[in-house]
């Protein structure tokens, strides 16, 4: 009954929050299915094949087709999958990859909610993307998803470790954890030309993170079927697709918040500052997911030794002596950013 | 939750579920920045670890139902110490929810700051001490596990990548095989 009137009472409040919510999540919506599509068509003019051109202008409606099929697929659920946790998963897999996108700055004040820790926050939800394709893979009850599961659980946590580090280097430079205090720290110049080694580390350790190929070892078709989500169809398949997107545009934006300045122009003289600012950002996002569609292309898959070794004989220690490194010069050369 | 459950995975997610939970509370208190911190570190990263090892453990858990009356008098033991405490915490602390903002924040003088820098602002100066120790202790637990599992096992061919690298066409070794014979290596 309590319950009851606080919905009643708030009613107009809950309104808002909603209507804010659906303001990120179409965008959202929107942006993954270009994506998919982006993704596709690069793919596809690598090597030299034509790629979606049928369905609608440009086969622009392919993705939300394939969707639909999907949607009016039928759900399976394996005969020992434990039911709860099987459908849990890609909800929480979804769920995870809209949430960290309130926190995105796209322009000066354009932000759902412009909290204090941000980055932590971003780090906190990524890091929690995990769970849904440990859930996914163990509850599938089946050797694939399980094998999957456990190689993308391993990956996950060892290149947030690096991941972690770089944001420690670039939170030295800036002084603070808000997302848009680290854009505006970039006003003089964008942290991509101090800090490039450390641009590479978190363009690399972000592919890792967001299982995009080569590092896609989780769903390695070769060896695993489809890894966590062989098991899955229909809608819980879609979630976890596209969570999964949502998670490489989100990577992608990270990248361009922390290295290549959001939605700061390149020089602030006056035909690139009449341009609006959340064009600016949506540009740069574009720039760096074509590198990601085109490491997709180009590279071959990691063997799962060589990932390891990667994420923790090499990727760990630079980046561990580019925090010492980058926080000693910041001190002796007096560039601290002013705290108090 | 966590201790009743029939399935242990279960009985995780249910303790990763409590550090959400306890998050959650962190951020009622405005204390932003603990709550990350207690889901990078906590859930992030440890419950993972547990999680993964429960997973392969390939254990009867029914069995062990079966004596769990064995240990239900020292459960309750254990659990009536922690209400007593809890009860005497909440008589001798009289809660002024008036100013919840003073008890979140104790540091009275750095009110105009935010919690992450409030927190950075003693830990590095007045608790150095304490910080530094607890990571001396952390780096010692990290090295005492290091050595224990670490062990020099002869006889294990292992992956050497500059030797792999260097490896080019003149280098590579090519054997005439005609059919049907074999080869002996």
């Amino acid at each position: 009954m309590s319950a009851l009137t606080l919905i009643s009472d708030n009613i107009f409040d809950i309104f808002i929050i909603l209507m804010w919510s659906m303001v990120v999540f179409v965008p959202i919506l929107v942006g993954v299915i270009l994506a998919v599509y982006g993704d596709r068509k690069i793919w596809a003019a690598v090597q030299k094949r034509k790629g979606p051109n049928v369905v609608g202008p440009f086969g622009l409606f392919q993705v939300p087709a394939d969707g639909l099929k999907y949607i009016f697929k039928e759900i399976i659920i394996p005969d020992g999958a434990d039911k709860i946790l099987f459908i849990f998963a890609p909800i929480l897999t979804f769920s995870l990859a809209i949430a960290a996108w309130s926190v995105i700055p796209v322009q000066a004040g354009a932000v759902l909610s412009n909290i204090n820790v941000g980055i932590l926050y971003i780090f906190a939800i990524s890091s929690l993307g995990v769970y849904g394709i440990l859930i996914a893979g163990w509850s599938s009850n089946s050797k694939y998803p399980f094998f999957g599961a456990l190689r993308s659980a391993a990956q996950m946590v060892s290149y947030e470790v690096s991941i972690g580090f770089v944001i420690v280097t670039v939170l030295m430079c800036v002084g603070s954890l808000n997302l848009t205090d680290i854009v505006l720290a970039q006003k003089k110049i964008w942290f991509v030309i101090p800090l490039f080694p450390m641009f590479v580390v978190f363009f690399i350790s972000a592919l890792a993170e967001t299982n995009r190929p080569p590092f896609d070892l989780p769903e390695a078709e070769s060896e695993l079927v489809a890894g966590y989500q062989t098991e899955y169809s229909a809608i819980p398949f879609v979630l976890f697709f596209f969570g999964e997107y949502a998670n490489i545009l989100l990577m992608c934006s990270l990248t361009t918040i922390l290295f290549l300045g959001g939605w700061l122009p390149p020089l602030d003289i006056t035909p690139f500052n009449m341009i609006p600012g959340f064009i600016w950002f949506l540009l740069k996002l574009i720039f760096v997911f074509y590198m990601f569609a085109m490491v997709k292309a180009f590279v071959p898959r990691y063997r799962y030794d060589q990932l390891m070794r990667l994420g923790w004989k090499v990727f760990l220690p630079v980046s561990l002596a580019a925090v010492v490194l980058t926080s000693s010069i910041l001190f002796f050369f007096n560039l601290a950013p002013d705290l108090i | 939750m966590v201790i009743s459950s029939k399935n242990p995975v279960h009985s995780v997610l249910f303790l990763i579920l409590t550090f959400f939970n306890a998050a959650g509370l962190f951020v009622i208190l405005h204390a932003e920045f603990l709550a990350m911190i207690l889901i990078i570190v906590y859930v992030g990263a440890v419950a993972v670890l547990f999680l993964f090892v429960v997973m392969m453990l390939d254990f009867n858990f029914t069995k062990s139902k079966e004596n769990v009356l064995q240990y239900m008098p020292f459960g309750i033991f254990i659990g009536v110490v922690f209400i007593c405490e809890l009860i005497i915490v909440l008589i001798n602390t009289r809660l002024d929810l008036a100013n919840i903002q003073i008890l979140a924040n104790p540091f009275l003088n750095f009110s105009d700051m935010t919690n992450t820098q409030a927190l950075g602002s003693v830990l590095y100066t007045d608790y150095i001490l304490y910080f530094q120790l607890s990571g001396v202790i952390l780096l010692v637990a990290m090295i005492g596990s290091i050595v224990l599992t670490l062990r020099d096992r002869p006889g294990v061919r292992r992956q050497v990548i500059g030797e792999q690298l260097e490896r080019n066409a003149s280098s590579t070794v090519l054997k005439e095989v005609n059919s049907g014979e074999g080869i002996d290596i």
